[in-house]
């Protein structure tokens, strides 16, 4: 056996292709970057003075003013009603929804595809959007949040839990077929038992999505704490602002913390 | 008594999985369906109660054409007919005494099945049975902390609170360990004798099928072509339900019998 | 069944053993739900009222207006180029932050420092954050680039952290006990580990920069949301449409696409 010669024995760390490839992903990003920069409709001056701005606006938010701690109170506890009625009432109706989205369950073609759509246009449009258009048609307030945060969630629960229906295990179903239950009867011992954990699990997540969203309702009107952060930045009232971001802050690790526990406790 | 007349099941346009097929088990009899894998046992059975739509073919169950059943009806011959599965097919999450309620399903009104509110008479008799085979102490515990064999039980309990004019089992001990299996054979034998059952099983291990039934029936590409007593099933028999069959399955099944032997 | 005995009756076992507490919970959940929704300024006049506008709403909306689509198409691109940048940007500034935040590998003041940078970052929703760099640094792309960076920080971030939370620390001893220095004990016994996961994020990332763009665009940060939020505010509620028509389109097209990459990835 020759030894082999030095040009076989160098090693590189990738085959050509896969130098390739890289190559090829490297130059996607960077004409990507450079086409964004190029053509952003961006005044650059702006941007050399943001760190300042920022910075000043810090600055004017020191100290926090706490004297009107009831009014943010309260509109945190609004806050938390919205999110809590609209995931309460978004639980039941997104039931009926992923059972007709659900392959295995749906009665026919066309229930599923409407599923299917309430599904995706639900999920498509953004709660903000939601509440632009509820605000529209309800005028500004907690109605047109609750009913805004609703619909977004929808989408979001309906979707998990036709992926959980569709999981399901079969064999518990078909024994109950062969027991002579009815259609209603094998849902309720079957397919029901089997995706509670998931029911919770999901119930649980969206909730504490939508209290975060809860907080930006307000800008478009829709109630919350949101509605006292816009009055606020537009007086200026820069130290009430900095109060209302900490109030927020405080708001979402509290409702993470519950959504943590519920979470143990119940699954 | 149940007599299958001409049983014919096609899925799509393959080979039909059974192909006109003759069989009659008259009552308090229990009797073993062996044969290898994909001769067509597991859908012989799941034609009975019509878990699986037979293409034609006539069955009867004391009497009563089950093929042309629909809807409701269908509903109500299935309560008759009680069912054993391999892989048990609890309801995990429930517990030990809904599962076996399910047996009642076919049985008792929408809202009591909702609401947990079965009979008095439905419990009693429940528990008797579980005391019969041994799981009543389980009534509150979660299907799924059980072993494999009181699962099984469970599921047989289950399939016993349908009040079943016949027992259908599919592959019952497969899933199961040796001891577990062997009480499981020996539970569905005296059961069938104390309720004057006829009870069909598929089974894979042809030595608990000589042991523990009266007939055994051979199954191979969807034909019976072993219809006799187990001391009939001679090495030749054997042959006959397992020759053109994978080798390994083939061999599983020797082995199994010469195990049977030893013990 | 004369001969039942009290054994022979049975009843589900309740979820919460102790009846006290399961019947406290079950009364606090219902006054709380009725106190809350009692506060709700619900009146059926203003419904009522509502469902003309909505019908105004909707019969304007019809049919959806594209006549526009220089404007559109102008909003879209730069919605996609603030998601590229801002993705950039975040993911630059992640891998240092998630580092920070993995336990495993920084000390604890930095360690403490990361995760509250990673929690602050996650608890304010875009649009607030949005609100705040529009009041620093005016309306358009820029403040919707930095409040996406801030978003990716947060996501990718902790994601980030957690992988390297779980990376196989035997690499790591491996190259200490030859004697390498920490940065390149992080680069080639780290590194490695977490890239997989760090490119599935980065797509993953894009696709829902892309999402939020059209989002912090109401309150003023630039891209299609602004052009949205204009249309709303002059009542063009057939340009609305279309625009909401082509966002749901545009959501699910990226969607699809990103998570082919993702599989095809990992």
């Amino acid at each position: 056996m020759t030894q082999p010669s030095v040009a076989e024995r160098a090693w590189s760390r990738y085959t050509p292709k896969q130098r390739w490839k890289r190559f090829a992903g490297l130059i996607v990003v960077a004409l990507a970057v450079t086409w964004s920069v190029a053509t952003l409709d961006v005044i650059w001056p702006w941007v050399w003075d943001a760190p300042v701005q920022i910075g000043d606006l810090f600055r004017r938010m020191v100290p926090p003013e706490f004297s009107n701690w009831r009014a943010i109170f309260w509109a945190l506890v609004e806050t938390l009603n919205i999110a809590t009625l609209a995931t309460f009432v978004a639980v039941f109706v997104s039931l009926p929804i992923a059972y007709i989205s659900a392959q295995n369950t749906t009665p026919n073609r066309f229930t599923l595809w409407l599923g299917r759509f309430i599904l995706v246009s639900s999920r498509s449009v953004n709660t903000l959007i939601w509440a632009l258009l509820f605000v529209a048609i309800f005028g500004p307030g907690v109605l047109a949040g609750i009913i805004a945060i609703m619909f977004r969630s929808l989408g979001f629960l309906g979707k998990l839990m036709g992926e959980a229906i569709e999981e399901i295990d079969r064999r518990p179903v078909e024994a109950l077929e062969a027991t002579g239950a009815s259609r209603a009867k094998v849902i309720l011992y079957a397919i029901v038992p089997q995706v509670i954990p998931t029911f919770f699990a999901v119930s649980i997540l969206r909730w504490d999505i939508n209290l975060r969203e809860s907080t930006v309702l307000g800008l478009v009107g829709a109630g919350g704490i949101g509605v006292i952060l816009q009055g606020a930045i537009d007086t200026l009232a820069w130290p009430t602002v900095a109060t209302v971001l900490l109030a927020i802050i405080v708001l979402v690790i509290a409702g993470e913390a519950v959504a943590a526990w519920l979470r143990k406790k119940v699954i | 008594m149940l007599r299958i007349q001409q049983l014919v099941k096609r899925y799509g346009h393959d080979e039909p999985v059974l192909k006109g097929l003759d069989l009659e088990v008259p009552d308090e009899s229990v009797v073993s369906i062996i044969g290898a894998s994909g001769a067509g046992k597991s859908t012989l059975l799941r034609c009975i109660n019509r878990l699986v739509e037979p293409t034609s073919g006539s069955i009867e169950l004391n009497g009563a054409e089950l093929t042309r059943l629909h809807g409701n009806e269908l509903r109500k011959a299935r309560r008759r007919i009680g069912m054993i599965f391999q892989g048990f097919n609890l309801v995990d999450r429930l517990t030990v005494m809904e599962n076996v309620q399910c047996g009642r399903l076919g049985y008792i009104p929408y809202w009591r099945a909702a609401l947990r509110k079965y009979s008095t008479e439905d419990i009693d008799r429940a528990y008797t049975l579980m005391e019969r085979v041994g799981i009543a102490h389980y009534a509150n515990k979660r299907a799924d902390e059980l072993s494999g064999g009181e699962r099984q039980r469970v599921g047989v309990v289950r399939a016993l609170m349908q009040n079943p004019e016949i027992l259908l089992a599919d592959e019952p001990t497969a899933s199961l360990d040796p001891v577990s299996s062997r009480q499981i054979m020996e539970l569905l034998q005296t059961l069938a004798q104390e309720l004057q059952l006829p009870v069909l099983i598929n089974i894979h291990n042809v030595a608990e099928a000589r042991e523990y039934t009266q007939r055994i029936v051979g199954m191979r590409f969807g034909r019976l072509i072993f219809d006799g007593k187990p001391e009939d099933l001679d090495q030749s028999a054997m042959d006959t339900v397992y020759s053109g069959t994978p080798a390994e399955d083939r061999q599983q099944a020797e082995q199994d019998t010469s195990k049977a032997v030893v013990s | 069944m004369n001969d039942a005995t009290p054994s022979r009756t049975w009843r589900k076992p309740p979820f919460i053993a102790n009846p006290w507490l399961r019947w406290g919970l079950i009364v606090v959940a219902l006054i709380y739900l009725s106190w809350a929704a009692s506060t709700l300024p619900f009146d059926w006049t203003r419904v009522s009222q509502g469902m003309e506008r909505a019908a105004r709403i909707f019969s304007g909306a019809f049919p959806p207006n594209f006549s526009r689509h220089d404007l559109l198409i102008k909003g879209f691109l730069e919605s996609l180029q603030i998601a590229i940048l801002a993705t950039l940007l975040g993911l630059a500034l992640s891998v240092p932050i998630a580092f920070m935040a993995a336990r495993n590998i920084a000390i604890k003041p930095i360690y403490l420092i990361g995760r509250a940078l990673i929690i602050i970052t996650r608890s304010f929703h875009p649009v607030i954050v949005a609100i705040l760099f529009v009041k620093a640094v005016g309306f358009g792309p820029v403040a919707g680039i930095l409040t996406l960076t801030i978003y990716s920080i947060g996501f990718v971030a902790k994601m980030l952290a957690e992988r390297i939370e779980e990376i196989d620390w035997g690499q790591v001893e491996a190259l200490r006990a030859s004697g390498t220095r920490y940065l390149t004990v992080l680069q080639f016994a780290v590194l490695p580990q977490i890239m997989p996961r760090q490119i599935g994020l980065s797509i993953y990332q894009l696709d829902s920069n892309l999402r939020a763009s059209a989002v912090v665009g109401i309150v003023g940060a630039g891209g299609i949301g602004s052009t949205l939020m204009n249309a709303f505010g002059r009542y063009d509620y057939d340009f609305a449409l279309a625009i909401t028509l082509v966002i749901i389109a545009v959501i699910l097209v990226s969607e699809a696409i990103s998570g082919r990459i993702r599989r095809a990835i990992w």
